[in-house]
């Protein structure tokens, strides 16, 4: 079971440090993120899939869900 | 894909080299020297052609702050990005837009003019982006050990439209030029803000480039940043980019003039070059973005970002009436102060809203 991880409302670069953060600490595995604005998807996208993770994005209402795995 | 486009690197050099030759044009075509586009002056400009300061060769309604608002408007409205949010600490934002404003014009620009200085030859920029750089640091400093300003949450749509609809007035002050019997709205007759490209041609540049950053987040604040904090070096790119394209462009234009003394809108004041920055960048990366940045944000619903514009364009008017502005000849007479007094606020913005020292506090 994957853990949901709530990044919605951060100011830059927020967002993409914590996500980052934990996926140091996941080091392999699933993690689900919830962003609500296009340059957090972005900015964590980039900085997963610079780091070796696949990311899989999902619309979920105004938000998306970001599923970040390896 | 054509969403995908817009984030891959080829968009950020793109967008990048659009807008340091857009600004070599518009130096080109009427604009202030090394001023093609400088976020801080024009906000300074606006806030002078309102009265809100009494400096009277920089006022002006620049058309390309309206336009880089309306560009990543209509930018988020077409890829469904338009999302009106506020209340992630309003005031300190405000007071963050303040500093910003009195630190840029104490080294006489913003992050973007300080590309386009060296750009365009002028040696004393080189002191200025030094000290954005430190301001960068130490603001990374507070991010690293958990500063935040708290969430913001969805709000009415209204609330995201007010910043837009405020760049709309202005852009009919700007077009029939009211004249009130208070002098209102003014327009310089000298200086540089007597000097202006086009007003259809800058909007429409403006508009250009509110759209391709809003898509491409850039951000000259998040460029020296996100290669130090997260090791990514996509708007570092963006930024290199600008800077060869307005340097070629002022090649091209006859425009490259290098040297440390004599240039225009510029002192040769190193410590406070450097110093102004300090604050600056510190008072960006505290605020989360560069002054385009926030203007783009704005454009896309974000009223914090929106309160940090309003505060710039109120630290323009601080900055002017009580001499922190600097000038050709060297700092204003408060200036000096002003960076200090102004640095010592946001240490104590980052220190009392980050971890240091306490137990962690989520937010």
């Amino acid at each position: 079971m994957s853990e949901q991880f709530d990044v919605r409302g951060l100011s830059c670069p927020l967002p993409v440090v914590k996500v980052k953060n934990k996926l140091m600490e996941l080091k392999e595995g699933v993690l689900e993120v919830l962003v609500d604005i296009g340059t957090a998807k972005d900015n964590v996208t980039r900085m997963a899939n610079n780091n070796g993770w696949k990311v899989e994005v999902k619309e979920q209402g105004e938000d998306y869900l970001l599923i970040i795995s390896r | 894909m054509f969403k995908n486009f817009f984030i891959s690197r080829k968009s950020i050099v793109f967008t990048g080299a659009f807008i340091g030759i857009a600004a070599a044009i518009l130096q080109k075509l009427g604009n202030p020297a090394n001023m093609g586009i400088c976020v801080a002056c024009m906000e300074r400009d606006i806030a002078g052609a309102l009265g809100f300061h009494r400096a009277t060769v920089v006022q002006y309604i620049r058309p390309e702050i309206i336009g880089f608002v309306l560009g990543s408007l209509i930018a988020a409205l077409i890829f469904k990005e338009f999302k009106p949010r506020a209340g992630s600490a309003p005031l300190i934002r405000f007071f963050l837009g303040i500093l910003a404003m009195i630190g840029s014009l104490v080294f006489l620009g913003c992050p973007w003019r300080a590309l386009l200085r060296l750009a365009g030859g002028d040696g004393n920029a080189l002191f200025g982006i030094a000290g954005l750089v430190a301001g960068i640091l130490i603001g990374i400093f507070f991010i690293r050990s958990g500063y935040n300003l708290g969430r913001n949450q969805r709000t009415y749509p209204f609330t995201g439209w007010i910043l837009p609809l405020v760049m709309v007035g202005l852009f009919l002050l700007l077009i029939f030029k009211p004249q009130l019997p208070t002098g209102a709205v003014f327009f310089s007759s000298e200086g540089p803000g007597s000097q202006y490209a086009p007003v259809l041609i800058a909007f429409i540049i403006a508009l250009a480039i509110g759209f391709l950053a809003q898509r491409t987040r850039f951000c000259t604040v998040a460029a020296a940043r996100d290669v130090i904090l997260i090791k990514d070096t996509y708007l570092f790119t963006g930024v290199v980019s600008l800077l060869i394209a307005a340097w070629l462009g002022n090649v091209v234009l006859g425009q490259f003039n290098p040297g440390f003394q004599g240039q225009p809108i510029a002192h040769t004041s190193q410590i406070w070059n450097f110093g102004g920055m300090v604050l600056a960048g510190l008072a960006f990366t505290l605020a989360g973005g560069c002054p385009g940045r926030q203007l783009f944000l704005s454009g896309e619903g974000d009223a914090d970002a929106a309160v940090f514009v309003l505060g710039m364009i109120f630290g323009a008017g601080f900055a002017h009436n009580f001499a922190t502005a600097s000038s050709g000849s060297g700092p204003g007479a408060w200036g000096p102060a002003a960076v200090i007094v102004g640095l010592i606020i946001c240490l104590i913005i980052g220190f009392s809203m980050s971890n240091i020292g306490k137990k962690e506090v989520s937010v």
